[in-house]
């Protein structure tokens, strides 16, 4: 039949010549290209011992920001739980006492936040979505653990550790 | 029998013994070292500094393993089979010459455990009885892919012992003679019957990859096909001394080709280094032993370059070519003797 596509290639199979019967020359080329990948450079990465760089715009395990106040950015309004297709944050908001305007920038704070780590695909769109610039995706890999619920990270996790503030 | 002498024979022993424990547990790791490397890759290097420490682990794991013998297995043969294959492996070292005679305290102690003067003959009985503990173990694990293992080991050993004997022939034509040290000292300086013998050695070494039952010969165990042949019963140390008869089995199946081709201990400008007769014996047998290494590296070699023949192959390669090859061989050799006796 006619080929459409004019790629067809009709391969046919000669009986094998006497250099190609008694194997050896094939055999020998075949040892000449294992020994070309034996002294080959080898691009393996050792991983725990060497790691490869991450790139600028890697996005790992969330953090929850503080001000230049030091002072909890987040104030509870759940746009990043709503904004979330993977339905990874939950949140417990609460009204922000008098005395405690050193805590949290905002009238109303988040008493509880947690991130289902193994819910959260890391899209970014948590960050996206945040009117207070409280969430960024720039931490490390999430940590493996034994358990699934040591993967629900509270805020002891999420929040940024308290800085010196330097005036 | 002098004591000294029993000593000498039994420290000599030992030390082989030891000596082909350890070469073989080390073949495994660089059988997978060889491996990383041909596919561009690190083998294992997690034990150890370069993974030097794996065959400990391997061994140690086949030691804690569970012990299987399946329903159905003749118990009696099961257990023999692994045990054959690894007494024959490791008495058929016994005739290698390993190096010149040292002469310790007055005492001159070859190095070579019997000088029998059918060295070569032993070896291939030894060999040939190899395959019994292949054929035992197979047939009593009561299993169709253990027992196709088994049949095709046994009818590949007798087919490429033909050959394989045939290749020796000529040799001896050679030679004059079956003792293994004297074929070596023949072989003085650089005269290495690989010079005078060239078809009958790749003959030799094709069937050698054969008796191993190495790539691409490795139609008993092949995994692809018959799950590991006539191991795939076998668990634990059982399976763990079948592995390691056949890296013996390697190392002295490359010692004999090292002897009788490449000039065994003996290298170029042995006698003129003007070295002690003990150093120059201990010399030798080191490159003796590196030219053992370049053979099990190249045993190594060929196996990640060759993929698997299939049984019809295999089956006219050993009867249609090697065989008629090799008596060409012994018929040129004979040709060439009297051709060189009456006219030079």
């Amino acid at each position: 039949m006619q080929s459409l596509s004019n790629r067809k290639k009709v391969l046919e199979q000669k009986p094998l010549n006497f250099w190609e019967r008694i194997y050896l020359p094939a055999v020998f080329k075949g040892l000449t290209i294992t020994l070309r990948h034996f002294f080959k450079r080898i691009p393996t990465i050792k991983y725990p011992e060497q790691k490869r760089p991450y790139s600028k715009n890697f996005r790992g395990q969330h953090s929850l920001k503080r001000d230049e106040q030091g002072r909890e950015r987040c104030t509870a309004c759940g746009l990043c739980a709503l904004s979330c297709p993977a339905e990874a944050i939950t949140m417990i908001s609460a009204e922000r006492k008098k005395g405690e305007e050193i805590l949290y920038r905002e009238e109303k704070y988040a008493a509880v936040y947690e991130i289902n780590m193994l819910r959260c695909i890391f899209c970014g769109l948590c960050e996206e979505a945040c009117p207070k610039e409280a969430i960024y995706l720039d931490g490390p890999h999430v940590q493996p653990e034994y358990l699934r619920k040591d993967f629900i990270y509270g805020k002891d996790k999420l929040v940024e550790p308290k800085f010196e503030i330097n005036d | 029998m002098e004591l000294a002498f029993i000593i000498e024979k039994f420290a000599l022993v030992i030390l082989i013994f030891v000596v082909t424990l350890v070469i073989a547990m080390y073949s495994t790791l660089a059988e997978r070292k060889v491996a990383g490397f041909m596919q561009d890759r690190y083998g294992p290097d997690r034990a150890g500094p370069f993974g030097m420490l794996q065959p400990l682990c391997d061994g140690g794991k086949f030691f804690f393993k569970e012990e299987i013998i399946p329903a159905g297995a003749h118990k009696a043969l099961f257990i023999l089979g692994p045990t054959i294959a690894i007494i024959t492996a490791c008495i058929s070292s016994a005739v290698i010459p390993w190096g010149r005679d040292l002469t310790i305290a007055g005492r001159v102690v070859p190095l070579q455990v019997a000088d029998i003067n059918v060295g070569i003959l032993y070896v291939f009985g030894v060999v040939a009885l190899g395959v019994y503990g292949i054929m035992l173990g197979g047939w009593a694990s009561n299993n169709k892919f253990s027992l196709m293992g088994a049949v095709r080991a046994a009818s590949q050993s007798i087919s490429y012992e033909i050959a394989m004997g045939l290749s020796i022939i000529a040799m001896l034509m050679v030679t004059q003679t079956l003792s293994l040290r004297e074929i070596v000292e023949q072989q003085a300086g650089f005269n290495w019957n690989i010079w005078v013998q060239p078809l009958g050695f790749l003959i030799f070494c094709t069937c050698a990859f054969a008796e191993c039952n190495r790539v691409p010969f490795d139609l008993p165990e092949c995994e692809t096909e018959l799950i590991g042949g006539y191991h795939t019963e076998y668990s634990s140390m059982k399976l763990g001394l079948y592995m390691f008869s056949e890296y013996i089995n390697m190392f002295v199946s490359s010692a004999v080709m090292v002897t009788l081709y490449f000039g065994g201990y003996n290298f170029p400008f042995i006698d003129s280094l003007g070295l002690s007769p003990n150093l120059l014996a201990i010399l030798g047998m080191v490159i003796f032993f590196l030219k053992i290494f370049a053979f099990i590296f190249f045993f190594m070699w060929i196996r990640w370059t060759l993929p698997r023949f299939r049984y019809d192959q295999l089956m006219n390669l050993g009867w249609k070519m090697l065989i008629p090859l090799s008596i060409a061989n012994i018929v040129l050799t004979g040709v060439i003797t009297i051709v060189k006796d009456t006219f030079f």
